[in-house]
């Protein structure tokens, strides 16, 4: 088990690796949520605006 | 029969779409990946060569693909957009370039400390490395051109015209390795005598590869919701899209 | 009465180099900015002419490139400020003719300046006489598809703000492939080595770029004039 953690030696090369690429993948995720939230309230807005100057 | 093609030019279908397959596609990632990393890391054998080391292979080469195939895809929904003014094709652009850019760059920090085990150095100046970094250039200059313009329109089909422009050097990033000498190692998988890896190592750098393809596939849906929203913001379709 | 392409071509030509001779500081501005660049880097690196000329042939093609850079600015900015080139557009010769008229005039007045001035900077730079024709060479190949590979990211960048940064973070990655064959050209007549292969891929890469970027750059200047 220790060998697997260790990796033959090379843990600091190969965990830095795979972390890196979880946070990568990671930020994919939550920066594309955010994106799409931030339109959702764009356009919200937009629409609450035109709304009420239609009144 | 091509009628799917032609609905892929509506935005309202294209947001519908990509809200129903991102769950799919994010659960069939999950399940590509976690095979790959536990028969990766757990079950395929050491390198002769490389020992342990080698793992970083189901990181690095899965982030290298998806780099150059998304900038690949950027360009082609570019052009599609130029030539026949889809602004469908605008929007998977702009959802694809900061994507393709972190996985260049995870493919450029995840290479560097694969070649301080294996060639004794974080960087070299060969080929294949250099023609990458270009490719995060060029992502970033898209990026920013797009971003430039107050007329996101006009930024739009700026951006779309220099994304096709630095696909010539999709080609370079590809074929480095066989023009030149060069440190970087050249063709393992896709030879003329069939792959040089043995299985066990194989199919777990395969799931992975599949695995990066969903991952993209499925957070371009939620990056594309978002950019046809903003372009369509006068639409009345959008006043019914937003409250789902 | 109508003027054919060809002639249009030659006038456009004429005009800009007209032009150009009666402002001659833009000229004159990234002539000088090559030779205080290129005369920067023995003077911060001090080093005996023998092993600067190691570097030369790099940091010649370094300075070139970021000159070249500095001189594109010129190429359509003013055109388009008092609106000649929206006239020129119009006028049925093709934005694509246009475009190449210009940018070929271009070039002769700054890249080629650059490869005239080349011999004095190489010598500075320890650069041996048997290499000058490689460097004069390679230096108008590479000059000729900077100018054309600017022209189109000055159609990209025109009009808006922080045009120059922008300018530059899109033709420098898309001119790095330039910058190592010309650089690889002068450095191998340097040490005596074979010039052949590193000249016939900046002839390729020349003759590519001219046939292409034309189209491209006039695609630009259509996006962002409208």
């Amino acid at each position: 088990m220790s060998s697997f953690w260790s990796m033959g030696g090379y843990a600091r090369y190969v965990w830095p690796c795979f972390g890196i690429t979880g946070v990568v993948l990671l930020w994919n995720l939550w920066a594309a949520r955010r994106s799409l939230n931030a339109a959702r309230l764009k356009v919200a807005r937009a629409l609450a605006m035109a709304a009420s100057e239609a009144q | 029969m091509w009628t799917w093609f032609y609905k892929l030019a509506s935005p309202p279908y294209v947001f519908g779409v990509a809200a129903s397959f991102r769950p799919w596609l994010f659960g069939a990632a999950a399940l590509a990946i976690g095979y790959g990393l536990i028969a990766g890391l757990g079950f395929a054998p050491p390198d002769y060569q490389q020992g342990d080391a080698f793992r970083i292979i189901y990181v690095h080469v899965p982030a290298a693909i998806m780099s150059v195939t998304v900038y690949t895809v950027m360009a082609a929904a570019s052009a599609v957009a130029l030539i026949w003014r889809i602004k469908v094709g605008h929007a998977v652009a702009a959802a694809s370039a900061p994507i393709g850019a972190s996985l260049t760059l995870l493919a450029l920090v995840t290479g560097s400390l694969w070649g301080k085990p294996m060639w004794g150095t974080y960087w070299a100046w060969d080929p294949r490395l250099t023609s990458e970094l270009i490719l995060l250039f060029l992502y970033v200059g898209v990026m920013s051109l797009r971003s430039a313009f107050e007329d996101p329109a006009q930024g739009d089909r700026a951006a779309a015209l220099l994304a096709v422009v630095g696909v010539v050097n999709v080609p370079i990033v590809h074929f480095s390795v066989v023009w030149w000498n060069s440190l970087h190692q050249g063709a393992t998988i896709v030879t003329l005598e069939g792959p040089k890896m043995p299985g066990s190592m194989l199919w777990p750098l395969l799931s992975m590869w599949l695995g990066f393809m969903l991952f993209y596939g499925a957070v371009l849906c939620i990056r594309v919701q978002g950019e046809v929203l903003n372009r369509e913001r006068q639409s009345a379709w959008v006043r019914e899209a937003i409250k789902s | 009465m109508t003027v054919s392409a060809w002639q249009a071509f030659w006038l456009i030509v004429q005009r800009e180099m007209r032009l150009s001779f009666r402002r001659p500081e833009q000229l004159l501005q990234p002539l000088v900015f090559f030779l205080i660049v290129t005369t920067l880097f023995p003077l911060g690196l001090s080093l005996q002419l023998s092993l600067l000329r190691d570097i030369a042939p790099g940091v010649l093609w370094v300075a070139a490139l970021l000159s070249a850079l500095l001189s594109l600015d010129f190429l359509f900015k003013s055109d388009a400020d008092d609106g000649t080139l929206e006239q020129l557009a119009l006028s049925g010769h093709g934005l694509t003719l246009i475009v190449a008229a210009k940018t070929l005039a271009h070039w002769l007045v700054t890249g080629l300046a650059l490869v005239v001035v080349s011999p004095i900077v190489g010598t500075a730079l320890g650069i041996p006489i048997e290499a000058f024709a490689t460097m004069l060479l390679s230096l108008a190949l590479g000059t000729l598809t900077l100018s054309w590979l600017g022209a189109i990211g000055a159609g990209l960048t025109i009009g808006l703000r922080r045009g120059n940064v922008l300018l530059s973070l899109i033709v420098l990655p898309l001119a790095t492939p330039l910058l190592i064959f010309g650089a690889a050209a002068t450095e191998r007549a340097v040490s005596g080595t074979s010039v052949a292969g590193a000249l016939y891929f900046l002839a390729a890469l020349c003759v590519f770029t001219c046939t292409l970027a034309p189209f491209a750059a006039a695609a630009a200047l259509r996006i962002t004039m409208e």
